[in-house]
């Protein structure tokens, strides 16, 4: 037995790999560091601080479904509660002078996550699998409702308000200016992604993984996949949690929408889009998901519509996600067969752009007919103008459409073949070296 | 009170059945394919926008067929070109699928009708009060409603019980790869299954659409109560699914329509807590917390008994 385990555990890593991961971190602190400078405008930091909170509320997801193994719609619970206390907690501590610093503050939101977690958590997780989504789902409406009901608490639909700059300050710090809450959110989302990739190495994290592939041989070896499943419950409600105090420190309130379910879906899809199944991948989501949620609601009225087509596509045609699509050419790089499929993917790019083309002007014309009738029918979508009342567009887009899918179904079967000969022969080179 | 409670009754029963009408629906399909239809509520929601559509062109009583017909091939069509291809993908994919797809649905119909309610008027034939209980009209309507519902539920369990189809998806509920194996096309019966399955919310969308409010969030407010009740009947058992459906029916109704509070029954025993942020508990009304009863009962169900009222089955 100690033989086995000897031959399986990973050679100790050597000074090179050790620099090359350390030397990661040490580059990501860097680049965190010197953003503002290359980005320094007001909109910018904006997005940025938006992009850090939804890192570590997506990443805290993944601790469950990429992990765990556990589909949640409702882990903004954690992320919302979070956020309630610590505006509670701002406005305490300014009302009483008491002598904590903003920059640990979002710990009592990570503390509180961690608590409801550790409350709610351990009849949530009794079942894996689809009976714990729809758990996940009650206990979630249970809260969003309570938080309608609990007027004094949670401020109702105008939610309560803090003012940040209220309280102790540390070397003439106040946190009233973007650029200060910029670095908070970007030290603590630094701190937040190491501690969860530092999570996922321990043994703890392993068994999660165990817990998520089968349940029954944990049992077996002598855990409980219940309390396992609870732990991980927990550390993603406390990470959930800070998230949740971020955003509150970012926009100085926090309202019923925190709690509620489209808060949870927007995780969900963050994670999901990104891609679960490595670390990397939920960080990928959250920004693709926060610049496709800031730059579509620009360019067309039903940006909702396509961000939900867009998760629609990627859970058919891609279940790994962005960083799925992306690892699985890795082999083929290895092997140096890369340059057998690039060419069917150029091949099928104008059919499949000019298949988009056509969706989006049938949309966006449909969409002009129901929602503005009697508006003005020359219209903007995607910064293109064109006259929605004109057969010519709707002879258009419908050409697009159609002649675009059949020209495009036989390119994407050119690729397929292309995959799998690279594939095949990627594999033969590996069995070969 | 004699009279609330035989009002409450009626009106308790009637949301239990209209429930059960998702659920039964809702439970096959889950027993069948495995995969729990995240977008079941979106069918009828898509029903009673239909209903509204077809019944101001052709009237209600065609509408009553015609749109779940139509919602129905919408979803046959979502099982045999979405569903079976994620299907490889796993169960968590499924589910993720029919979650987007509920989210699609509705921005469409956002899209198309409107975020605002739509007129969707009962048919002025059903127009008129069926009996007077104590001081109470009964809407006709309503009584067309639970009749529906009741046919419906008769007819299911006929066909359940006393036919060959019947007796493959009963079959499928217990030992769903048992049945693969008897060489039945596996393919078309979960196609159909799917189908029926959504044309039934669909119905229920239709008749609930003129009495409840025909609006694009009208998915999102029932969809979390109906998995409550699978949750609670305990997964891919129908028995189960019929007595949470009429639980939380006869539940919600009931509380609707009580008015106590703390503050009432305990008033004189603690006015200090008036003042302080427990004054909302001190002084909310049954009636108040009405719409977060299903979650209660979901929280103490699964605290008492995890597996459901009759469920049988872990997933």
């Amino acid at each position: 037995m100690s033989d086995t385990a000897s031959a399986v555990a990973p050679p100790l890593p050597s000074v090179a790999d050790k620099l090359k991961f350390y030397g990661l971190w040490l580059v990501t602190a860097a680049v965190l560091v010197l953003l503002p400078y290359v980005f320094g405008s007001g909109g910018s930091l904006t997005t940025f601080c938006l992009i850090g909170i939804s890192i570590i509320f997506s990443l805290s997801y993944n601790i469950l479904l990429g992990q765990t193994g556990m589909l949640s719609f409702g882990h903004a619970v954690y992320y919302g509660l979070g956020g309630f206390l610590v505006i509670h907690a701002i406005n305490i501590i300014g009302a009483n002078k008491l002598p904590i610093p903003l920059p640990i503050v979002p710990l009592i939101g990570g503390l509180t996550g961690l608590l409801f977690a550790a409350l709610l958590g351990w009849v949530s997780t009794q079942r894996s699998g689809t009976a714990f989504a729809m758990i996940s789902l009650g206990v979630a409406e249970l809260i969003a409702s309570s938080a309608l009901i609990l007027r004094t608490f949670f401020g109702g639909e105008a939610g309560v308000s803090a003012n940040r700059t209220k309280l102790l300050k540390v070397f003439g710090w106040s946190f009233g200016p973007q650029i200060q809450i910029y670095y908070l959110v970007a030290a603590w989302t630094l701190i937040a992604v190491v501690a969860m990739y530092a999570l996922t190495r321990t043994p703890l994290g392993r068994m999660c993984n165990a817990v998520r592939d089968n349940p029954e041989r944990v049992q077996f070896v002598g855990y409980n996949p219940h309390t396992v499943r609870y732990i991980a419950f927990c550390f993603a409600g406390f990470f959930a949690g800070i998230a949740g105090a971020l955003a509150a420190i970012n926009f100085e309130i926090a309202n019923s929408a925190y709690l509620g379910a489209a808060q949870s879906g927007t995780v969900l899809f963050a994670a999901y889009i990104g891609g679960i199944g490595f670390f990397i991948g939920p960080i990928v989501g959250a920004i693709f998901v926060t610049f496709l949620s800031l730059g579509l609601s620009d360019l067309t009225q039903v940006w909702q519509l396509y961000f939900g087509l867009i998760f629609m596509v990627v859970v058919l045609f891609a279940p790994g996600g962005i960083t799925g699509l992306l690892m699985m050419h890795r082999p083929l790089i290895r092997a140096g067969t890369l340059l057998k499929v690039l060419p069917s993917y150029l091949f099928a790019l104008a059919p499949t752009l000019a298949m988009i083309a056509g969706l989006v002007g049938t949309i966006e014309t449909i969409v002009h007919y129901t929602v503005n009738p009697g508006d003005d029918s020359h219209i903007k979508a995607f910064g293109v103008g064109f006259d929605a009342a004109s057969p010519l567009v709707w002879g258009l887009s419908a050409v697009l459409l159609i002649g675009g899918y059949a020209v495009a179904r036989t390119t994407w079967r050119w690729i397929g073949r292309a995959w799998s000969e690279a594939t095949t022969l990627a594999r033969d080179k590996g069995g070969a070296a | 009170m004699l009279e609330l409670i035989v009002i409450s009754t009626l009106n308790g029963v009637l949301f239990g059945m209209l429930l059960f009408l998702m659920a039964s629906g809702l439970t096959v399909i889950f027993s069948m394919l495995g995969v729990l239809n995240f977008a079941h509520a979106s069918f009828y929601m898509l029903g009673a926008f239909f209903g509204f559509q077809v019944s101001r062109w052709l009237g209600f009583w065609p509408a009553l067929v015609i749109a779940p017909v139509l919602a129905g091939a919408i979803g046959a069509g979502v099982e045999r070109f979405g569903l079976r291809r994620v299907h490889r993908n796993g169960h968590v994919a499924e589910l993720l699928f029919t979650f987007g797809l509920a989210f699609v649905i509705e921005e469409i119909v956002q899209i198309i009708w409107g975020k605002s309610p739509v007129d969707f008027r009962v048919p002025p034939l059903l127009d008129f009060p069926a009996f007077t209980v104590f001081s109470t009209n009964y809407p006709a309507y309503k009584m067309f409603m639970l009749l529906v519902s009741i046919a419906i539920f008769a007819g299911l369990l006929i066909v359940l019980k006393k036919t060959r189809i019947g007796l493959i998806v009963q079959a499928a509920l217990t030992h769903p790869h048992m049945v693969a194996h008897l060489g039945h096309n596996v393919g078309r019966i979960f196609m159909l299954v799917f189908g029926v399955g959504t044309a039934l919310a669909a119905v229920a969308g239709v008749i609930a659409g003129p009495a409840l409010v025909t609006q694009s969030n009208m998915a999102g407010l029932l969809g979390p109560i109906l998995f409550v009740v699978v949750v609670v009947g305990g997964l891919g058992s129908l028995p189960g699914a019929f007595i949470a459906s009429l639980l939380i029916g006869l539940v919600q109704t009931f509380a609707v329509s009580m008015n106590g509070s703390l503050a009432g029954a305990f008033g004189p025993l603690g006015p200090d807590y008036a003042s302080t942020w427990l004054a909302d508990i001190w002084g909310v009304t049954i009636a108040q917390i009405a719409p977060i009863m299903p979650y209660v009962l979901l929280v103490l169900i699964l605290i008492f008994r995890p597996i459901g009222l009759l469920g049988t089955r872990d997933t």
